[in-house]
């Protein structure tokens, strides 16, 4: 029998309590189990970013992510980046600058976008260009990606 | 379910997150344990069809505050075995006293992966093309290696060019932790240079990495090290290079001589990234221009 590793943690503001496979990947149990299919499964091997959440304030690939280790830590994915007021700054960008085509990547390049935002601030474009490497859009350039993540947090040539 | 004869199977059978060395090495001490640090090798290589099977107990030592930390004492400098690929990228201390760390984190990966993957994860995982490794083989680094013996916590320094026997495999015993690696601050003469092949700087398996450290005294060198990723079946040190370079005065003819003689130490295969030939050919490339000083691969 696998064993399972009873674990709590807030996700998006709130408390989750859930009994999970030792060996569920953070992905897994967010899609499968709990329903938060925002998140989404792409390579699975950590290549190509689609799976970007943040935890404890730090962006990381869910589908390399251990479930029984969010215990007790602070999980957001982006179904909590919008709040009452409305999209979050970083998703309005994206929607102004036209940066979607498909979508599937979405999730994932907005949550390290944000993960950059909140921790880097104002940065060059190659910083800029090397703090989105791990994510791959399929669909097109990364011209209006780029755009629209420097209308949030600015960029310097 | 069948039960099995050993204690390998697809999955864990039970699981453990404790938070003091001490502990852990209690929960490893049968021997019959899988270490989670980062977590980003173990999930991939443990998939259904995936090459490691999982050993009874899985355990997770991320909550283990002791094996986080860079710090120095007495002129060496330790690093937890915790500590991650951005933290080494972003530390002041290794900026300043081995910038080659923070310059090879910076090309490791992506920037999700930096932050989950460990540098003691990265050692143990004992991949021919461990990025960490090169520059720490350069550094004369060695590792900390503890166990729990006879009631109580017993730690051995492995030097690092004696760790690794093979892909995947190291002197590590099942009932032993990486806690930390430590080397000497690298004298101020010092000079050490990395560089990583690949078309692109994200999330590039080496196919040949290189780091070169020595020291520098108007063009002669002494204490020269040189290590090689991705063309053998370990990180490996290029000794008969070494062993020739050691005392010798930079010129055209020394330095190819030592590119020679370092692609003669490698052992390189071919594989879907690169022949072997474009290996040995890379090597003499890398190492011509670390001697030149210019580590801009």
């Amino acid at each position: 029998m696998t064993a399972k590793v009873d674990i709590s943690f807030t996700l998006n503001g709130h408390l989750k309590k859930v009994s999970v496979p030792a060996d569920m990947s953070a992905l897994t149990m967010l899609r499968d189990m709990l329903g938060m299919t925002g998140t989404k499964l792409a390579c699975g091997e950590g290549e190509c970013g689609a799976c970007t959440i943040m935890v404890d304030g730090v962006s990381l690939n869910s589908c390399l992510m251990y479930a029984a280790e969010c215990d007790g830590r602070t999980v957001l994915t982006i179904e909590g980046l919008r709040t009452a007021a409305g999209l979050d700054p970083m998703q309005k960008a994206f929607v102004e600058k036209g940066a979607i085509q498909c979508g599937y990547c979405m999730p994932g390049m907005i949550m390290q976008a944000k993960y950059l935002a909140d921790t880097k601030g104002k940065m060059t474009h190659e910083e800029l260009q090397r703090g989105l490497e791990g994510n791959v859009c399929r669909c097109t350039g990364y011209k209006k990606v780029f755009d629209a993540v420097a209308a949030v947090v600015g960029v310097t040539e | 379910m069948v039960s099995q004869a050993t204690t390998e199977s697809q999955t864990p059978q039970e699981y453990a997150a404790p938070s003091t060395i001490e502990e852990a090495l209690r929960s490893i001490a049968d021997g019959d344990a899988t270490i989670l640090a980062g977590g980003t090798d173990l999930m991939l290589q443990t998939k259904p069809g995936g090459r490691l099977p999982y050993r009874r107990k899985l355990v997770n030592i991320r909550r283990i505050a002791g094996l986080r930390g860079v710090g120095e004492k007495d002129g060496r400098i330790s690093i937890g075995a915790l500590v991650t690929i951005t933290d080494i990228a972003n530390n002041e201390l290794l900026k300043t006293a081995a910038p080659v760390l923070p310059q090879t984190a910076d090309c490791f990966a992506s920037g999700q992966i930096r932050n989950m993957g460990t540098v003691g994860g990265n050692i143990c995982n004992a991949s021919p093309a461990g990025d960490m490794i090169v520059p720490l083989l350069v550094l004369d680094a060695e590792v900390e290696l503890s166990a729990w013996a006879k009631g109580a916590v017993a730690t051995r320094l492995v030097p690092l060019s004696k760790f690794f026997t093979g892909p995947g495999r190291t002197v590590k015993q099942p009932n032993e932790l990486l806690t930390r690696i430590v080397f000497a601050r690298p004298d101020k003469k010092y000079s050490v240079g990395y560089i990583k092949s690949g078309p692109r700087p994200a999330l590039e398996i080496s196919t040949v990495s290189a780091a070169l450290s020595a020291i520098r005294d108007n063009d002669k060198l002494s204490s020269v090290r040189i290590a090689l990723g991705a063309v053998g079946p370990t990180v490996l040190r290029a000794v008969k290079a070494e062993a020739y370079l050691e005392g010798k005065t930079v010129n055209a003819q020394v330095v190819a001589e030592t590119a020679r003689l370092a692609a003669e130490d490698a052992s390189p295969i071919d594989d879907v990234r690169a022949t072997a030939w474009y290996r040995r050919h890379l090597i003499q490339v890398y190492v011509k221009r670390l001697l030149e000083n210019d580590s801009q691969g």
